[in-house]
């Protein structure tokens, strides 16, 4: 049977999400994107909640957080300094493959 | 159907305490988790201790599994022995937060499966009026820089998790074809809605996330959008100039070497990376000279020739005093 070409989305650099249809992503409430702003895992654009805007480094940084919230029992801060030095190691190995 | 080793996978001895396993489980959770580990088979590896765990953290289980002693060794055919897991009680509860549906089917052998306690975030049982929607599911998806590049349609076959009215879980393989849009980079996500794991009752399905990376490839890096190759030229097409045909990822091209080009002289293919809808990639050639070996005696006086006819100095920026 042939398959048929489901349609997606592609969350790259073109996307733009409000506080709303970011929560809706990722399936987190609103306290939580408020949690991770305060503790600097993500910086949405806009200057109030009403005029946030999300782009996919924003979702992702929130995926990953959930996931090593729940699979690693990581606390908010634990999760912002894994982020951190899991994005100096891909710095770092790009940087080291490319030369 | 391959028996699987336990113990070998979080690294322990059969004696190991229930510590032990805790402690062993944690470590290799940091180290396999697929955000943490790069490395392609990360997830496969990370479902693979997540199982281990299940079975190894719960004494009853623990017990059970431990039945089989040293007589087996991992990857060996393997069948489980009728009533083999008589006197322990542990069938069809018990189970961990884990996602139980990603198990293998050597665990659900011998344990079954779990009565749908993770596809709905919170672990309920269905029951008349209660809903849940379906948990999202994360994968990644690898595809080469070719694949980027043009564009592609892929079908990928995921084992998906159904729950029957009942609560009963069984993993049914399920196709999906996606095109993937030209010029995706690494690390992007691509979103299909509803194709995640079944919600509960009238809840709907969660959502599929496929994470995209790439195979390495044999002649060229990626730094974002930008491709990079190391191009070999020899010293007379550095010094003369030339027309080299160098490969891209969208077939050959003919590339002009200026004359009195160095060694790591950078050039730019214009548009030829991982180019988007709005995005541009381009592709970047770094020279690398590689001087020929002489062998002969004429070979050999034609280095002497050029030492005499152009002497130079390339150190001349190592010298004491410079800066």
């Amino acid at each position: 049977m042939p398959d048929t070409i489901q349609p997606c989305m592609v969350i790259d650099e073109t996307i733009s999400c409000s506080l709303r249809q970011c929560c809706s992503l990722c399936r987190i409430n609103a306290q939580m994107i408020h949690e991770m702003i305060d503790e600097g895992i993500i910086s949405p654009t806009g200057d109030s909640p009403r005029n946030w805007c999300f782009g996919a480094s924003e979702i992702k940084r929130i995926q990953i957080t959930l996931r090593l919230q729940q699979d690693l029992r990581v606390n908010l801060p634990g999760a912002a300094l894994a982020l951190e030095l899991l994005e100096k190691l891909t710095a770092l190995q790009g940087r080291s493959q490319n030369t | 159907m391959k028996f699987k080793d336990y113990y070998q996978t979080l690294d322990l001895k059969k004696d190991a305490s229930q510590d032990d396993i805790k402690r062993a489980y944690r470590k290799l959770a940091r180290k396999l988790h697929p955000d943490v580990n790069k490395s392609h088979d990360a997830e496969e590896k990370f479902k693979e201790l997540g199982e281990a765990y299940e079975v190894l953290q719960d004494p009853e289980k623990r017990a059970a599994y431990d039945k089989f002693g040293s007589n087996w060794q991992a990857g060996q055919d393997f069948e489980p022995p009728p009533n083999w897991d008589a006197g322990f009680e542990f069938s069809g509860g018990g189970f961990t937060q884990t996602d139980a549906s990603q198990f293998s089917d050597f665990f659900e052998s011998l344990f079954g499966k779990s009565s749908g306690t993770s596809h709905a975030r919170g672990g309920f049982h269905p029951h008349e009026g209660f809903q849940a929607r379906g948990q999202d599911v994360h994968a990644k998806i690898v595809i080469n820089l070719e694949d980027s590049y043009h564009g592609v349609q892929k079908t990928i076959t995921l084992n998906r998790p159904v729950v029957d009215q009942n609560g009963h879980v069984s993993t049914t393989p399920h196709s999906i074809t996606l095109t993937i849009p030209k010029g995706i980079m690494e690390g992007q996500q691509v979103r299909l809605e509803g194709q995640g794991s079944q919600g509960m009752g009238q809840g709907k399905s969660g959502d599929l996330f496929l994470e995209i990376a790439f195979t390495p490839h044999r002649l060229f890096t990626i730094d974002k959008r930008d491709i990079h190759l190391l191009l070999p030229v020899t010293p007379w097409e550095a010094a003369l100039g030339a027309t080299i045909t160098v490969p891209t990822l969208g077939g050959s091209v003919d590339l002009k070497i200026p004359p009195g080009s160095q060694a790591g002289k950078k050039l730019r293919l214009k548009g030829r990376g991982l180019s988007s809808k709005i995005n541009s990639g381009h592709q970047y050639i770094t020279l690398t000279i590689v001087t020929p070996e002489p062998t002969t005696d004429a070979q050999k006086k034609l280095y002497e020739q050029m030492a005499s006819l152009m002497p130079m100095n390339p150190r001349s920026g190592l010298e004491s005093g410079s800066a």
